[in-house]
C-alpha cells in the first residue's frame, strides 16, 4: 500500500515534469484575460493572504488534485510562514466546483486538501499542525456558472485554526 | 420529536372481485394514452359535515380525499382523471350502484366512488372501484382512522387503485426526505426536510445551524442516515424520525460520507476519507462492528446494496475517471460495469434488483439513466444542465432526483428543485417543495 502510494507519487512527479516540459515547448494556453492556464485559475481575485506575500489558496484543474508549479510555490511560502509562526495551526479546506456529483466532490475536496497538506509536510511542517476538511461543492467563492467561476472554486484554502 | 409513522389503519372490510376485468394498464412502456378515470367526490352526510368542520376545519373532507386521489393518479401519468363537471350521477347514488351508461358517456373506463363519515373522532372511509366497460365492481375497501389522517387515506386509496389496475404495488403512501435549501449559492443554508410524496405535510428535522447532506431512509422509513457538519466535523449520522434522537455512526478519525442502509436495515454502508483516499466501509448497527469493504488508493464512494444484500454497486475513479463498479458485499469480485462515453456517478440499485440508476456527465451535460446490473442496456432518461442523485420509488417504476439551473455571472438565476421521471423515460415532472430542494430519498410504502 505504502509502496504503491510512493510509486504513484513518483509516477505523478514524472508525469508532471513531462507535462511541464511539454508546456514549455508547446507554448502555454492562456485564457480569459490571463486568469486561467488550461483550466487552472491563475488570477488573484479571490485570494486572501495569511501574511504579506503568503497567498492562502491554491487552484486545481477539473477532477485533479495535482499541484501546479504555482501552487507548489504558494505552498512553500505557506510552509515558510508556518515555520516562522510555530504557534499557529491551520486547517486546509478542500473544495470542488459545481460540475460534479455531490458525493464524489466531497472525496475530491478531501483529496485536494490532502495534496496541499502533504506538500506542507514535505517542507517540514508537522502533520499535527495541519487538519483538513472537505466541503466538496458546498462552499463556492464564486457563484457564477462559467469556466472562470468554476476554476476559482476548485481550490484548497489554508485557514488559521487558532 | 415528530410522530408520523405511528398511525395504524384498521382495514375491516377487504374484498377484491376476482372476475376478469376489461381494463388494465401496462406500465412497462411509456403510457401516452392514460386511462380515463372518474373520481366521484366521496359522499359525506350532514352530520359528518358538521364534524368535519369542527375537527378538521374542512367543509367536505370527502371531496378533499378524492382530490388527493385524483392528483396522485394524474401525476402517475397512467391515468387521466375526468372533469367533475361532466359527472351526471350524484356521489351517494353512484356509490351504491353506478349507472354505467352515464359514465361510459363521458368516456370513463373506471370509476371510483366512496363515502366518508366522521363520528366519535373517528374517520371512516369506504370506497369502490368500478369497471365501466364490464359494468361491475372491481374492488371495495373500508378504513377507519383518526380524522387528521385523511390525506393518508387518499394515498392508500390511490395505491389500491394503482395496484388493482396495473398489477404492481403503488407508491403514493410514501414520503420523501430531502435537503431544503435557502440563501445565496455561496452561503446556502441547508436543513433536513420530510414531506408526503405529493409535496404536502412538510416538516423540517434540523434547524439549519450546520450543513447537512444526502439523507437516506432505512427500509422501514423510520430512521434516516445522513451527513452532518456538526461542529465542523463531517460525519455520518443516524436519526430516529419519531423520537428525534441523533447519533454519530462509528468513531472514525476523519470524514465519513455517502451513507446508505443495507436493504435488511442492519448496516450502514458509507465512505471514509483518510489522507486523501476514500474507501467504503460498513458498520453493523447492532454490534457496532466496522468492516472495511474496499482498499484502493482511488476514490471509492456512493455505495448502494442490491436488494438481496449480496452485491454492492459503487463509484470509483480507479480507472482514472469516475465509473460504476459492482462487487460482492464482502468486497471481492470487483467489476467495472460502465463503459460508455463520459463520467458515471451515484449508482443506486433498483428495489426490483434488475437495474442500476446513475448520473452521467458527458460533454458538459448531466443525464439520469439506468443500466442492467452487468452494465448492459444503458438507457438515458433525461438530459439537463445539471441533475444528479436518483432515488427509486419503492415499486421501482419512478426515479426522483434533483436538478440545478445555471446561474449568470453574478450568481443570479440559480435554483435547485426535485424532479421525477418514470423508468420509461416519460412523465418527467417537478415535485413541489416549499423551498429549493436537493438530495431526495424515497421512503418505502408506509401502509404495507
Amino acid at each position: 500500500m505504502n509502496f504503491k502510494k510512493s510509486f504513484r507519487n513518483t509516477f505523478l512527479v514524472i508525469l508532471l515534469s513531462l507535462i511541464v516540459s511539454a508546456c514549455a515547448t508547446k507554448k502555454t494556453t492562456t485564457t480569459v484575460e490571463g486568469q486561467m492556464q488550461g483550466d487552472v485559475y491563475t488570477g488573484t481575485d479571490t485570494v486572501k493572504y495569511l501574511a504579506d506575500g503568503v497567498p492562502d489558496r491554491v487552484f486545481f484543474a477539473t477532477n485533479e488534485s495535482i499541484l501546479t508549479t504555482k501552487s507548489r510555490d504558494t505552498l512553500r511560502k505557506q510552509a515558510n510562514w508556518l515555520r516562522e509562526n510555530s504557534s499557529i495551526n491551520v486547517v486546509v479546506e478542500g473544495h470542488a466546483d459545481e460540475r460534479g456529483t455531490r458525493e464524489y466532490n466531497l472525496a475530491l475536496g478531501e483529496r485536494r486538501a490532502n495534496a496541499a497538506k502533504d506538500y506542507l509536510i514535505t517542507y517540514g511542517i508537522s502533520a499535527d499542525r495541519i487538519s483538513v476538511i472537505s466541503y466538496g461543492k458546498e462552499r463556492p467563492v464564486d457563484s457564477g456558472s462559467n469556466p472562470l467561476s468554476w476554476s476559482k472554486n476548485r481550490r484548497s484554502v489554508t485557514v488559521k485554526a487558532n | 420529536m415528530i410522530r408520523i409513522f405511528n398511525l395504524t389503519f384498521l382495514v375491516f372490510f377487504f374484498l377484491i372481485t376476482k372476475a376478469n376485468s376489461l381494463i388494465e394498464i401496462d406500465i412497462t412502456r411509456g403510457n401516452l394514452d392514460p386511462l380515463p378515470i372518474a373520481v366521484s367526490p366521496l359522499f359525506q352526510d350532514d352530520n359528518s359535515k358538521k364534524n368535519s368542520i369542527n375537527e378538521l376545519k374542512l367543509e367536505n373532507v370527502g371531496s378533499e380525499i378524492s382530490s388527493v386521489v385524483e392528483n396522485n393518479l394524474k401525476i402517475s401519468g397512467l391515468f387521466n382523471p375526468l372533469s367533475k363537471e361532466a359527472f351526471l350521477q350524484k356521489p351517494d347514488i353512484a356509490h351504491l350502484k353506478p349507472r354505467f351508461e352515464d359514465w361510459a358517456l363521458i368516456k370513463a373506463q373506471a370509476l371510483i366512488t366512496g363515502k366518508v363519515t366522521i363520528e366519535n373522532k373517528k374517520l371512516k372511509v369506504e370506497f369502490r372501484l368500478w369497471d365501466i366497460l364490464a359494468g361491475r365492481e372491481m374492488m371495495a375497501l373500508a378504513f377507519t382512522t383518526v380524522p387528521s389522517n385523511w390525506r393518508r387515506v387518499g394515498h392508500i386509496i390511490s395505491d389500491k387503485v394503482y395496484e388493482r389496475l396495473t398489477g404492481e404495488k403503488g407508491y403514493f403512501d410514501t414520503r420523501i426526505i430531502y435537503v431544503s435549501e435557502e440563501g445565496p449559492k455561496t452561503a446556502r443554508v441547508k436543513k433536513l426536510a420530510i414531506m408526503d410524496q405529493d409535496g404536502f405535510n412538510t416538516k423540517y428535522l434540523t434547524l439549519g445551524n450546520e450543513l447537512v447532506l444526502t439523507p437516506r431512509f432505512n427500509p422501514t422509513s423510520q430512521m434516516v442516515t445522513y451527513l452532518s457538519y456538526f461542529k465542523n466535523l463531517p460525519r455520518v449520522y443516524l436519526l430516529d424520525i419519531e423520537t428525534g434522537t441523533q447519533e454519530v455512526v462509528g468513531d472514525f478519525p476523519g470524514m465519513t460520507f455517502a451513507p446508505r442502509f443495507s436493504p435488511d436495515g442492519k448496516k450502514i454502508i458509507m465512505s471514509f476519507a483518510k489522507d486523501g483516499n476514500s474507501d467504503i466501509y460498513t458498520m453493523d448497527l447492532e454490534n457496532r462492528v466496522v468492516e472495511r469493504i474496499t482498499n484502493h488508493p482511488s476514490i471509492d464512494t456512493s455505495p448502494s446494496y442490491s436488494p438481496d444484500n449480496k452485491f454492492i454497486t459503487f463509484n470509483s475513479d480507479r480507472s482514472g475517471f469516475q465509473q460504476i463498479y459492482v462487487m460482492k458485499s464482502d468486497g471481492s469480485n470487483v467489476k467495472r460495469i460502465s463503459f460508455g462515453k463520459g463520467l458515471y456517478g451515484t449508482p443506486v440499485w433498483s428495489p426490483r434488483g434488475d437495474l442500476i440508476a446513475f448520473t452521467k456527465l458527458h460533454k458538459g451535460k448531466f443525464y439520469i439513466g439506468v443500466m442492467r446490473t452487468d452494465g448492459s442496456g444503458e438507457r438515458l432518461l433525461t438530459e439537463n444542465y445539471y441533475q444528479e442523485a436518483p432515488s427509486w420509488s419503492p415499486n421501482g417504476r419512478v426515479l426522483i432526483f434533483y436538478r440545478e439551473t445555471k446561474s449568470n455571472d453574478k450568481g443570479e438565476g440559480f435554483s435547485a428543485k426535485l424532479w421525477s421521471i418514470d423508468l420509461t423515460g416519460y412523465n418527467e415532472r417537478q415535485v413541489q417543495t416549499e423551498t429549493d430542494a436537493s438530495d431526495p430519498s424515497w421512503s418505502s410504502l408506509l401502509s404495507n
